[in-house]
């Protein structure tokens, strides 16, 4: 049963990766590549479960943290066309605006 | 009470390998409908509500039926690792896609779904 929740897993990939080639905006390819990343970290978690791995669930670990940084990356250049830009206000101080 | 003790220890190793598939496989399952969510669904507002249903249940289900069926304990710290990871970072990633979408001028789609036809015809 654990492989037949790996080929659903697999079926909703290929699933999103159509909906990442056809979305119509830049923002639902965004979204179909974070859940298709999300969907990457259980399917790596059941395969170890497979083929009697567990060992597998580091790499997990490692697709985890790097779809987030990935989508907050994305997000980022296509809102100001760079990566050098500072995302938090220099001086700030919580919600407090120092002009 | 050791005896009952025992008796529950042995029917959780019986039991707790079918229990995992099972979990296992209805986190797929959910998992499987939020993805055709993501495919129907005509706004991208509604499919970030398709998608939210692969991070929140579909995942915890799929994590929990592993941890059922976990050898020991450094794979369940390993799967608790990544549910504290998705537990964080989707729900920040999904509020930073909305932001960017509502900031980069992008309207939700209102009314009926066929409705657009209606005021195209409407307005000619």
């Amino acid at each position: 049963m654990t492989a037949a929740a790996l080929i659903a897993i697999l079926l909703g990939m290929i699933l999103l990766l159509i909906r990442t080639l056809l979305g119509p905006t830049l923002y639902d390819r965004v979204l179909a590549v974070n859940s298709f990343g999300t969907k990457t970290v259980l399917a790596l978690g059941l395969l170890g479960f497979v083929m009697r791995r567990p060992e597998f669930l580091d790499i997990a670990i490692l697709y985890a943290m790097i779809n987030f940084v990935s989508t907050i990356a994305i997000l980022k250049f296509f809102r100001y066309r760079s990566f050098q830009v500072p995302l938090v206000r220099r001086g700030g101080q919580g919600g407090k605006r120092n002009g | 009470m050791a005896d009952t003790l025992a008796n529950l220890h042995q029917f959780f190793e019986l039991v707790r390998y079918p229990a995992g598939s099972a979990l296992c496989l209805a986190g797929a399952i959910l998992c499987v409908i939020g993805t055709i969510g993501v495919m129907r669904f005509p706004d991208f507002y509604t499919r970030m509500h398709a998608a939210s249903i692969t991070d929140t249940s579909g995942g915890t289900v799929i994590l929990v039926g592993m941890a059922l069926m976990a050898p020991d304990w450094a794979v369940v710290v390993k799967l608790g690792v990544i549910f504290w990871l998705m537990f964080l970072t989707s729900p920040t990633a999904s509020h930073a896609v909305a932001n960017a979408a509502h900031t980069g001028g992008l309207q939700p789609l209102i009314g009926r779904i066929n409705s657009k036809r209606d005021d195209e015809e409407d307005a000619a």
